[in-house]
């Protein structure tokens, strides 16, 4: 069944869900027994994907805290989950307190959680929407009063995109969002990778069709081409922990072993 | 200490107040510093750190130096050890590992490190007891922290559900105000028909309360309309093969009126696809219907009588085509009153229309139990469709039937009418016919009616329409044909019956018809005259024939060759008729007394049965003139007697009499004879027409005929055939002479 505005209308808690089973990989509970059994079972085949997941969420954190050094104080945090902890207003309100964020969630879990920890901070929104439907999520976020999109905004799609299969055209989706920012706006993103990956991060994918929704891994090529005609900053997309580790030694010898690429983009003024 | 420790957290922490003012005395810093960094890397390794690298060996070189003077501290207390479990929780440092690596670190290496100085004995138990409360100060702040994020879990799901529960009352509710609010009747059932929920304006369409409608099941709703095929499409829905359907429907209301609706079906799936219930939506278009069917009326019917009009006369008539076998039988009798026009003019057109309502309504209850369709074709004309496959005899028992419907006096205001009718009956398969062929043949059929004298009907006969079309075609085609050239002339030799020597030839015209061939003057001369086309063929004629003749009277000026020409009576009448014989006289030069003219008895009476005066003139100009096919018409012998008449020519069928040896032979023999002995009497000569054997002539030479004509002696030919038989009989002479 489903809402008249299109996202699913029952709350299934006999299927585990995407953003809690990455909350207990960060370490959090906000989480069930059916969504632990999944982690671990996920986590006993790929003992990287702890480190992964952990991984991308200190991508997240140094690309929120560069954005902030480059003066944006507005984001739009797609397929933020639910946020244990690290969240992006807790790091760009960290370091500017006037820093706005919208969150954006499918899974009205999410939605509600979020909601709860945010009461009070009004310079936080959350939208209930499905990345698929981009122009919904840029008219919600600026009917929140949150973001204003005549303005410069960092839209953070943080292991999102690869929720999203090629059959959903997730090409037009990245297209939709570029085009409703100004130049001066960023884009951040983090996707799964099969490149330099073992034959188990494929199993792990399998396991991954058990939450809501499948992972797609794609090239770095593909990722790139979702950045379209922004202009990537240092280093480019590269696998998360190289994306400018706080101190040269964190990436660690194997940084590919984390199966994941991170970069941000920017929308320059000849560019848009 | 603080440079050190800004040292150690790198640039991040520049600005940073320092996170301990001073290390007691005995704190290694250094060493204080060594350890942190090692345990923070060590937690850095046990689950995720929310913070830079720089931070977190921060924060860790505060618990440490924390730690270090709780151990200093006197009096000694635990206390801080919760501190640090609990900030270690806080800072997200929850990984399962994490106290073992701090608990451990604190047991091996944190004197040693951070508090050299300090002797063991002292450090030992007072260690102890902080890695007690440490431990006890994590696990306490993990387990709020774990029963906080359960309960704020749980939490977020029941507001989740509240949302979605909320948002479909919303939804719910926003349909339920359209359900019960709109104007459209709208009922919902299930897969075995039974209706789930009606709305207002449902329940208000079929007079019920939407309580018994709930009672019902859709299949009593039934109405003995309903389309062909509704049900079946309705079954295809429930059963998962339709996914809507639109009909109009008729319903019974509870009263038992009856109500039209548009009607429209939707199934609803269950999530799997198998049908769950079908949704109706329903308009009441009763008023629109009904206008649609009265206009329909209205335009199928004629408003005077009521009757069908020819619209729908002609729809019928068509379907019958349409859909009939090929040997199907249709019949129509065309009616028409006669006279009407009278009626209207003299008692005025209310009158009149009475009267043919008067009559339509006749017309429709004498053909009504036979169900045949009566139409009003418009004025006075009314048809009959006889399409139940009907022989020959049973459509023209409709049309007895219909002209006695017609002939019962009529009362009309202070008026009794009598009046007839005449009709057209054509009846046959469809197959040999079309429907403009059929109307035609009905126009034609009831013209004949008219033209035999009304109040009858007449049954319509191909044969005779196709010689009126002929005759159309001819009479059409004529005076362009003469301009054409297409006409011409013959001669066919007359004889006198006692050498059989030639003594005339008789002028026949001949037309080459461009598609009917050549054609005698039986053909055509008839509609020449109706169409008085005969005056001008007639001189082309009598031009032609008397050239021929001034030629041949050139040439054998001996032979004394008569041609004998025919003078219609419309060419006799014509007062120009002298003049024109006596021009063509003068033109070709031809002596009078060779031109010979032959009139019917007929054309020789004028008006009120005076002989005509133009006779006389003629024979003034001393042309013969000769009565043709004598004996056919009704002569006055008184007249005869006095008219300046030369010739009598015998009609054909005398001479055809006298063939035969039976008694009409005899009777004709004798007749002929006292036509012959009448004629001498009256100084005239006698030529016999259509001789066409040897026994022919012999008799008529022996009753004393002069001359004769026909087949025996010598057809029609060319004028160059007759001029060759000239030279020939000339040579011949010369033989004999010499």
């Amino acid at each position: 069944m489903r809402l008249p505005d299109g996202l699913p209308a029952d709350i299934d808690l006999t299927r585990p869900s995407a953003a809690r089973v990455y909350d207990y990989f960060l370490g959090g509970a906000h989480n069930f027994e059916i969504d632990r059994q999944l982690a671990e079972q996920i986590a006993g085949m790929t003992p990287n994907l702890a480190e992964t997941m952990r991984a991308g969420r200190a991508f997240l954190r140094r690309g929120v805290r560069m954005l902030v050094d480059e003066g944006i104080d507005q984001f739009l945090d797609i397929g933020s989950g639910i946020p244990t902890v690290g969240n992006v207003h807790e790091v760009a309100q960290a370091l500017n307190p006037a820093a706005r964020i919208a969150y954006v969630d499918i899974d009205p879990v999410a939605v509600a959680h979020s909601r709860s920890i945010l009461a009070g901070n009004e310079h936080t929104g959350v939208i209930h929407a499905d990345l698929r439907e981009p122009e919904r999520i840029l008219a919600e976020a600026e009917k929140l009063g949150v973001i204003d999109l005549r303005r410069p905004v960092a839209v953070l799609l943080a292991g999102v995109v690869h929720f999203i299969p090629d059959s959903d055209d997730p090409q037009r989706i990245l297209a939709t969002l570029r085009a409703g920012t100004v130049p001066g706006s960023y884009l951040l993103i983090s996707h799964s990778t099969y490149e330099d990956q073992p034959p188990e991060m494929l199993d792990a994918q399998r396991l991954s069709a058990r939450t809501s929704t499948e992972i797609t891994l794609r090239s770095r090529a593909e990722i790139t081409a979702f950045f379209g005609d922004f202009t990537l900053v240092e280093p480019g997309v590269v696998h998360m922990p190289l994306w400018r580790p706080d101190e040269p030694t964190d990436p660690g010898e194997h940084p590919e072993r984390l199966g994941a690429f991170g970069g941000v983009g920017r929308h320059d003024r000849d560019a848009g | 200490m603080s440079t050190s420790a800004a040292g150690a957290g790198g640039d991040e922490s520049a600005d940073d107040e320092p996170p301990f003012s001073a290390a007691g005395p005995g704190v290694d810093q250094p060493g204080a510093q060594r350890y942190a960094e090692r345990w923070a890397r060590e937690v850095a390794s046990c689950g995720y750190v929310p913070t830079s690298t720089a931070e977190n060996r921060r924060q860790m070189l505060a618990h440490t130096v924390r730690l270090a003077e709780a151990v200093l501290a006197e009096p000694f207390t635990p206390q801080p050890g919760y501190e640090v479990g609990r900030a270690l929780v806080e800072a997200h440092l929850t990984g399962p590992d994490v106290l073992d690596r701090s608990v451990r670190a604190l047991g091996e290496r944190f004197r040693r490190v951070v508090l050299p100085d300090l002797p063991e004995p002292v450090a030992t138990p007072r260690i102890a007891a902080l890695q007690g409360t440490l431990s006890a100060g994590f696990a306490g702040a993990l387990r709020q922290r774990t029963l906080g994020q359960q309960e704020r879990i749980a939490q977020s799901v029941l507001e989740a559900r509240d949302r979605v529960e909320r948002a479909l009352r919303d939804s719910e509710a926003r349909f339920r105000a359209v359900f019960v609010d709109a104007a459209i009747g709208i009922g919902i059932a299930d897969i075995d028909g039974q209706i789930v929920d009606v709305n207002p304006a449902f329940a208000e369409l079929l007079g019920y309360s939407i309580a018994e409608l709930r009672e019902i099941n859709v299949a009593a709703l039934f109405h003995p309309d309903d389309a062909a095929g509704m049900w079946e499409l309705y079954q295809e829905l429930i059963e998962g093969k339709q996914d809507a359907v639109r009909v109009e429907k008729r319903y019974y209301r509870k009263d038992g009126s009856a109500v039209w609706t548009d009607l429209a079906v939707s199934l609803i799936r269950h999530d799997d696809g198998r049908p769950r219930f079908t949704v109706a939506m329903v308009e009441d278009i009763t008023e629109r219907h009904e206008l649609q069917q009265r206009l329909r009326y209205q335009a199928l019917h004629d408003p005077l009588t009521g009757l069908p009009n020819r619209t729908l006369f002609f729809d019928r008539l068509g379907e019958l085509f349409a859909t009939g076998a090929p040997d199907d039988r249709v019949g129509i009798c065309f009616l028409d009153l006669d006279g009407f026009k009278a009626v209207n003019d003299s008692l005025g057109h209310d009158l009149g229309d009475n009267l043919l309502v008067t009559v339509a309504r006749r017309l429709a209850d004498c053909v009504a139990e036979q169900g045949h369709l009566v139409a009003r074709m418009g004025g006075d004309e009314f048809v009959i469709l006889i399409d139940h496959n009907a022989g020959c005899r049973a459509v023209k028992a409709v049309a007895d039937l219909a002209l006695a419907a017609v002939a019962e006096p009529v009362q009309v205001g202070e008026h009794r009418l009598s009046v007839s009718a005449s009709i057209g009956v054509v009846s046959g398969p469809l197959a040999t016919t079309s429907v403009a062929e059929l109307m035609k043949a009905a126009d034609v059929t009831l013209y004949w009616a008219k033209a035999e004298g009304r109040s009858r009907w007449v049954s319509y006969d191909p044969a005779r329409r196709a010689r009126e079309q002929t005759r159309s075609a001819l009479i059409a085609g004529m005076s362009t044909a003469l301009q054409r050239g297409e006409f011409m002339v013959e001669y066919q030799p007359i004889v006198t019956l006692a050498d059989e020597a030639i003594c005339a030839v008789e002028a026949l015209v001949r037309w080459r018809h461009p598609e009917l061939g050549l054609l005698g003057p039986d053909g055509f001369i008839g509609l020449a005259e109706e169409t008085g086309l005969i005056v001008e063929l007639g001189r082309w004629v009598l031009t032609r024939a008397c050239e021929a003749a001034s030629r041949w009277h050139r040439e054998f000026p001996d032979a004394r060759l008569v041609i004998s020409v025919n003078l219609a009576a419309r060419q006799a009448r014509d007062p120009a008729v002298v003049g024109t014989v006596s021009d063509v006289l003068r033109q070709t030069g031809l002596p009078a007394d060779l031109l010979q003219l032959e009139l019917t008895e007929s054309a020789v009476m004028a008006t009120a049965g005076e002989p005509l005066p133009a006779l006389r003139r003629l024979a003034a100009l001393g042309v013969r003139l000769a009565i043709d096919d004598f004996g056919t018409g009704y002569s006055n012998l008184a007249y005869l007697r006095r008219l300046p008449i030369h010739n009598l020519k015998l009609a054909g069928p005398f001479v055809e009499g006298i063939r035969s040896s039976d008694r009409q032979g005899l009777v004709d023999g004798r007749i002929v004879d006292a036509l012959v002995r009448l004629a001498h009497a009256l100084g005239l000569t006698v030529t016999a027409e259509a001789v066409e054997t040897p026994g022919q002539a012999d008799q008529l030479r022996a009753l004393g005929c002069d001359a004769a004509q026909g087949r025996y002696f010598a057809a029609p030919a060319p004028e160059g055939e007759i001029t060759r038989w000239l030279t020939a009989r000339a040579e011949r002479r010369r033989d004999r002479v010499t």
